[in-house]
């Protein structure tokens, strides 16, 4: 019990205190230890790796294996998964070795990147330009107030974002230069926008203080695999 | 196929009026005029003149402010879905910096930045810039993990975390590299970014408590969730496609040498813009037939 609640209770408490004082205190020793711990949160980070993809072929191997929801999906995941991770660790084709280039002309791993990771994830994110136009079709309605607020709004914000906007309104004289489409696509993200941004990250921040403090005063502790206090 | 039933039946069945052809759009004629949409001023080569807005024009004067010598780091943090918004910021910003004569820092926080890199180098170093020499003039630092623990970390200790440049040489061994110790010896960062970790971490880990400017160039979709930062944290913010084309114009206009192969943003644009025509009259379409429907159901309801 001591060593798997006690021990990293202590230890998010020690780290979580020293980064904040070192926040507002940048001096030895807390300006070391915020140089270190960063270090070591990098080291951690790129074991990450080893629990992010452990993790993956565990879940999408449990469902081959049950034949669970879109079993045939996880086959693929984790055949393109295996393919790239054997391709790029042995280095394919390409220089021998653990620190050989994977970029090399002849490596198989860049031939997998280029040729089939880029044109897959262009495709999927080309697709986003077709459903929008087809749910902006089908859902964006002036059914009220707001809704057709948010519809002139977006209306100013797709013709002020290309050059067009600058053609239709033009011509307008230099006193009624804040109705020229540009300025108002400006206007509209520069105020009414960035106020709600501003509001939303106020929020997100005292959320992350409110849950940072539980966590460093040992209140939350959800992520040592209980229940909070 | 001959329609053999009882004329009767079809008559009984209700005539489709304006509005019920209107609300009812198959999507496939959605998607194709999409498609032409793109495809067509792509053939024609249909291109408009660009102007550049001042939350852009911010990130140009501060290049141009800037002395030769100046160091300049880039860090390319997206992924090859966005290249099309994200990769004609990243070769303008170092096409700009190198035809000013920065050394330009590059880098990833994104295991998908590297390739990016790699692009820009064949694009804009090779092609216009073949005497600037590696490691003197650009390096490649590459990628390491920890995304905003990593910016943390270099504005302490750029050295401690990147002992070697992309090709495993030991970092010491570059002219470029023997004055650099931290992020706080760079005139600049820009972040060419498209999510988490991008612009957003740059400002709060990098700039804000090392009080460096930072510029970004990120997607259309990220741009509004950043102007909060602008521009007392972010001096200046390149916005999707649109962003990029006011960039390369400005480059342009200073630099017309660079016509040829600064200008693919803005030649993208005549697409961007027609497709944004045709999602306007969908969106109208739709609007008409929801109109039209409510004041045939009010009708309906006082007969």
């Amino acid at each position: 019990m001591f060593f798997k609640v006690q021990i990293p209770l202590i230890i998010t408490f020690i780290v979580g205190a020293a980064l904040v004082i070192a926040m507002f205190v940048p001096h030895f020793p807390f300006y070391e230890a915020n140089e270190n711990f960063s270090i070591y949160f990098d080291l951690i980070a790129v074991f990450a790796f080893i629990l992010g993809g452990g993790n993956l072929l565990k879940i999408h191997g449990d469902r081959i294996w049950r034949k669970g929801r879109d079993w045939k999906y996880s086959i693929v995941t984790v055949v393109g998964f295996l393919a790239m991770l054997i391709v790029g660790t042995l280095k394919i084709g390409g220089p021998p070795g653990f620190t050989g280039d994977v970029s090399a002309s002849d490596s198989w791993f860049g031939f997998m990147y280029y040729s089939m990771f880029v044109p897959l994830q262009s495709t999927m994110f080309s697709l986003l330009a077709f459903f929008v136009a087809s749910a902006s079709y089908r859902a964006f309605r002036a059914k009220t107030k707001e809704a057709t607020m948010l519809l002139v709004a977006a209306f100013i914000i797709l013709i002020g974002r290309t050059p067009l906007g600058h053609y239709v309104t033009g011509w307008l004289p230099p006193q009624l230069q804040f109705l020229h489409i540009p300025n108002l696509s400006n206007w509209i993200l520069s105020v009414p926008s960035m106020a709600g941004q501003r509001a939303i990250m106020i929020g997100i921040a005292l959320g992350i203080i409110s849950t940072s403090l539980k966590l460093i005063l040992g209140i939350e502790r959800s992520y040592l695999g209980g229940e909070s206090k | 196929m001959a329609d053999d039933r009882p004329d009767k039946e079809q008559s009984s069945r209700p005539r489709k009026g304006v509005i019920d052809v209107l609300k009812a759009i198959d999507r496939r004629i959605i998607f194709l005029l999409i498609t032409l949409g793109v495809v067509l001023p792509l053939i024609f080569h249909l291109v408009f003149s660009v102007r550049t807005s001042p939350i852009v024009q911010a990130i140009f004067d501060k290049m141009e402010s800037l002395p030769p010598g100046s160091k300049v780091l880039v860090s390319f943090d997206y992924a090859p879905s966005t290249v099309p918004e994200n990769q004609p910021m990243a070769e303008a910003i170092c096409r700009h910096a190198l035809a000013k004569d920065f050394k330009v820092y590059m880098m990833a926080v994104w295991a998908t930045g590297p390739p990016q890199v790699d692009a820009l180098v064949t694009n804009v170093i090779e092609r216009d810039f073949p005497g600037k020499v590696y490691g003197k003039d650009w390096i490649n630092l590459g990628y390491k993990a920890g995304n905003q623990g990593l910016i943390n970390a270099i504005l302490l200790d750029l050295k401690g975390m990147y002992t070697t440049d992309v090709h495993g040489d030991p970092i010491d061994g570059f002219e470029m590299m023997r004055d650099v110790q931290n992020l706080a010896d760079m005139s600049l960062i820009v972040c060419i970014g498209s999510g988490f970790p991008g612009v957003r971490e740059w400002v709060q880990f990098a700039g804000d408590p090392g009080r460096i400017p930072v510029a970004g160039g990120v997607t259309a979709v990220e741009a509004p969730l950043l102007y909060p930062y602008y521009p007392r944290q972010l001096l200046g913010l390149m916005g999707g496609l649109q962003g990029a084309a006011e960039y390369e114009s400005a480059l342009v206009l200073k630099y017309p040498q660079y016509k040829e192969h600064a200008e693919q943003a803005v030649r993208l644009m005549g697409p961007q813009t027609v497709a944004h025509l045709v999602i306007i009259a969908f969106v109208i379409i739709g609007n008409i037939a929801y109109f039209g429907e409510r004041s045939r159901q009010k009708r309906a309801k006082k007969a």
